[in-house]
């Protein structure tokens, strides 16, 4: 077998693929936090609990209900996102007119009572989650192994990235959607309903976090504080995507699950620290953002 | 008190109007600043009424009041018959009441055509694309460009264009003038003579008194807040001092 760099390719593209994995999360993830933060302008915090709610709801489904995999993929967003939209209505529109710190404070309290109500009833050891019959088993791809599983988190990423990507840039509805992010005034006296478009966005951008969470849920076992360490490293690519950009959260999220993977292959201590440094530096040379725009 | 009126000014309809706006007794605050003191005016169906004052005489705020965009306002402002005071703008652009803003409001990440094509229809009736793109050949051109590209005629076009082809018939124009090379203000004041004569009903805020002159059947001088004075178009002639006056030119 051929080496690369001296590195034995399986390792390497092993790491690539574990990199888009962990891309496809951080994608998903950080597209329905810039969805909101363009929207409502509030960075939520309460992104990585509720990526937890949609793989716990998953498992409930499947525990309780014998519901499958494939339809809760669409169901358990489905509920998060409704939960969402309530948490949007009930506590974060009282908060629209101070300041972001506010909604910023409310989200992160939130994320800690929804972690220790499913810590209560579920302990921190996690449940195991099945991979789908269909999904199960590897490919040989001569080079490496390809877990079926694997190659289907990262197709079905892209899909509702590019999906995101479409309906925002290329529909009526994302058209309100950017003209109410750049001036919801002007919307609303065109006969828009911005609040209600408020309230679907944050459902969504909740929507997509709970995805996220079914898709994790064979992979990594469901467990309350599965959002907490994800959901640094998802605010960290937002930063360096800039905030509130689509492209940024889609291309930063598999470009830097990548830039990890392969940093565990050619120099391993930094592979936990690597986004966080890209994050300084991108801070320091351009604040807004790879493809933020300047404000 | 507002009353009916005869029209006399050249393209005004003969016959007597029926109101489409009254409001009465409209105060409005910014925050804690008492910004609207005691507003009454009329527009009749088909006019064209400016509102003309100075800089910072409140003229703007009016048209927000309105348009339900001001948060705090209190008073009468019935549209068509109905209470408006306390209707949120986005009810208020539905019961068709087109809003062309003094900032124009176009949205700068959305290309022309969406920008066109943002507002939904509140009513049927309204201009179709070709019918916009005859009106105004430069947006035709310029589909594909982002808001934030256009030069300030090309964007005040297009705040106009737009609120035609919702359907809406009444239309609150907010110094469309502003800022502009003569030869656009000559293209939308042949515009806005355009939709007078289509039926269109405008409340014109203007700074640009002669653009006004030639357009409007009846003026409201807006002073501190208040309205001042109400002069017909055929009384501006011999009340020309008294007008210039207020208006410090």
């Amino acid at each position: 077998m051929f080496e690369l760099l001296g590195i034995p390719p399986q390792a390497l593209f092993g790491q690539v693929l574990l990199g888009l994995i962990n891309g496809s999360f951080y994608a998903v993830l950080s597209l329905g936090l810039a969805v909101i933060f363009g929207l409502l302008n509030i960075i939520n915090f309460a992104h990585g609990a509720l990526y937890m709610m949609g793989a716990f709801v998953a498992w409930m489904l499947l525990t309780y209900l014998g519901i499958p995999f494939w339809a809760a993929l669409v169901v358990s967003p489905m509920i998060v996102g409704g939960i969402g939209m309530v948490i949007e209505r009930t506590m974060l529109r009282p908060l629209h007119d101070l300041d972001h710190l506010y909604s910023l404070l409310l989200t992160f309290g939130l994320t800690l009572v929804i972690t220790g109500l499913f810590q209560n009833f579920y302990g921190v050891s996690g449940k195991p989650y099945p991979i789908p019959a269909v999904l199960t088993g590897v490919v040989n791809l001569g080079f490496m192994f390809l877990p079926i599983y694997r190659a289907f988190i990262i197709v079905m990423a892209v899909i509702v990235c590019f999906a995101t990507w479409f309906l925002i840039e290329k529909t009526r509805l994302g058209s309100y959607l950017r003209a109410a992010t750049e001036n919801p005034e002007m919307v609303s006296a065109f006969g828009i309903n911005v609040p209600l478009l408020v309230t679907l966005t944050y459902g969504f951008g909740v929507a997509l976090a709970a995805f996220a969470g079914v898709l994790a849920a064979p992979v990594y076992s469901v467990n309350p504080v599965m959002g907490n360490d994800i959901i640094i490293v998802v605010f960290a690519v937002i930063v360096i995507g800039g905030m509130g950009s689509i492209m940024g959260a889609i291309i930063g999220g598999f470009g830097l699950g990548v830039v990890e993977g392969l940093t565990k292959v050619f120099y391993p201590e930094a592979s936990t620290t690597i986004i966080f440094i890209i994050m300084a530096l991108v801070l320091l040379l351009k604040p807004s953002g790879i493809f933020g725009r300047e404000v | 008190m507002t009353h009916t009126i005869e029209h006399t000014g050249p393209g005004a309809p003969a016959a007597q109007s029926d109101t489409m706006l009254e409001v009465s007794g409209l105060n409005g605050w910014y925050g804690e600043s008492h910004v609207l003191h005691d507003i009454n005016l009329r527009v009749g169906s088909g006019e064209v009424v400016t509102l003309l004052g100075r800089n910072g005489a409140g003229k703007t705020t009016t048209l927000k009041a309105i348009m339900g965009l001001l948060k705090t306002r209190s008073g009468s402002i019935r549209f068509q018959g109905h209470e408006v005071i306390d209707t949120p703008a986005r009810s208020i652009a539905k019961m068709g009441v087109g809003y062309v803003p003094d900032d124009r409001g176009i949205f700068g990440s959305l290309s022309v055509l969406e920008n066109l094509l943002l507002p939904p229809k509140v009513a049927e009736g309204g201009f179709d694309l070709p019918d916009i793109y005859e009106l105004f050949p430069n947006l035709q051109e310029r589909l594909d460009s982002y808001g934030n590209k256009l030069s300030g005629g090309e964007q005040q076009m297009l705040s106009i264009a737009r609120i035609l082809r919702t359907g809406a018939r009444f239309v609150l124009m907010d110094e469309p003038t502003e800022g502009l090379a003569p030869v656009i203000i000559h293209q939308i004041g042949h515009t806005v003579r355009r939709l007078k004569k289509a039926g269109f009903t405008i409340l014109l805020v203007e700074q640009n008194f002669h653009f006004a002159r030639e357009l409007a059947d009846r003026h409201y001088i807006v002073q501190e807040g208040r309205i001042i004075d109400e002069f017909r178009n055929d009384e501006v002639t011999e009340n020309l001092d008294k007008i210039q006056g207020y208006l410090g030119i």
